[in-house]
């Protein structure tokens, strides 16, 4: 398995993890694994309503140390 | 996918207003939403080629957004077009008054647009004041 793709939004708010998820969407391939890293809480909410709404796979968010990541794979 | 159209008017030209016009125009434009962004009054000067005022803000939020690393305003804009396809049209009167042409605004801009065809193109959308 390709290894996972990182897009760190740490430091960012809403929406900027959201936007720089879906710079990184454009440049891979369907199949790939992307983890959204943000500090942004806001972001962690939102980016799985975004995936279900454009339908990309939602794997799962874990949290430490003030740090989400969004893990999800690219459908199309 | 929802394509429902989202018609974005911003005549403001207060940090927090712009801030969240172009949230609502960037994540629907990447939401599979057709966006359409209308620029006139106090919110058009922003988009003059070089322009590097900074917006002012109304409250506390639009000075703890300016200390933060809050995405800028015109990014969201640009990116909506790029990511998202939304078209953002300058107000022709808007830019009259200004005495600015096509070429003086930024190039993600789309051509000038007067009420009428605005007007035409939000009837079956959402519209969005700021």
């Amino acid at each position: 398995m390709a290894e996972k793709i990182i897009v760190d939004g740490r430091g960012s708010f809403c929406p900027g993890p959201l936007m720089e998820l879906i710079v990184a969407l454009k440049s891979s391939q369907v199949g790939d694994v992307l983890e959204v890293l943000s500090t942004d809480k806001g972001s962690a909410n939102d980016i799985p309503e975004w995936l279900n709404k454009v339908g990309h796979e939602y794997i799962s968010t874990t949290e430490a140390e003030g740090v989400w990541r969004i893990t999800l794979r690219k459908k199309k | 996918m929802s394509a429902s159209k989202i018609c974005v008017v911003v005549v403001s030209g207060s940090l927090e207003r712009l801030q969240m016009a172009a949230m609502v125009a960037s994540v629907g434009a990447v939401s599979g939403h057709e966006v359409v962004v209308f620029l006139s009054m106090n919110a058009l000067p922003y988009f003059v080629k070089g322009d590097t005022s900074k917006a002012p803000h109304e409250g506390d939020m639009g000075r703890l957004m300016a200390s933060k690393k809050v995405p800028e305003f015109k990014t969201l804009f640009e990116q909506a077009v790029e990511l998202g396809d939304a078209k953002i049209f300058p107000c022709s009167m808007a830019m009259d008054v200004l005495g600015i042409e096509q070429d003086g605004l930024e190039n993600y801009l789309g051509k000038a647009t007067g009420l009428t065809k605005f007007l035409h193109d939000a009837q079956d959308g959402q519209v969005w004041t700021f």
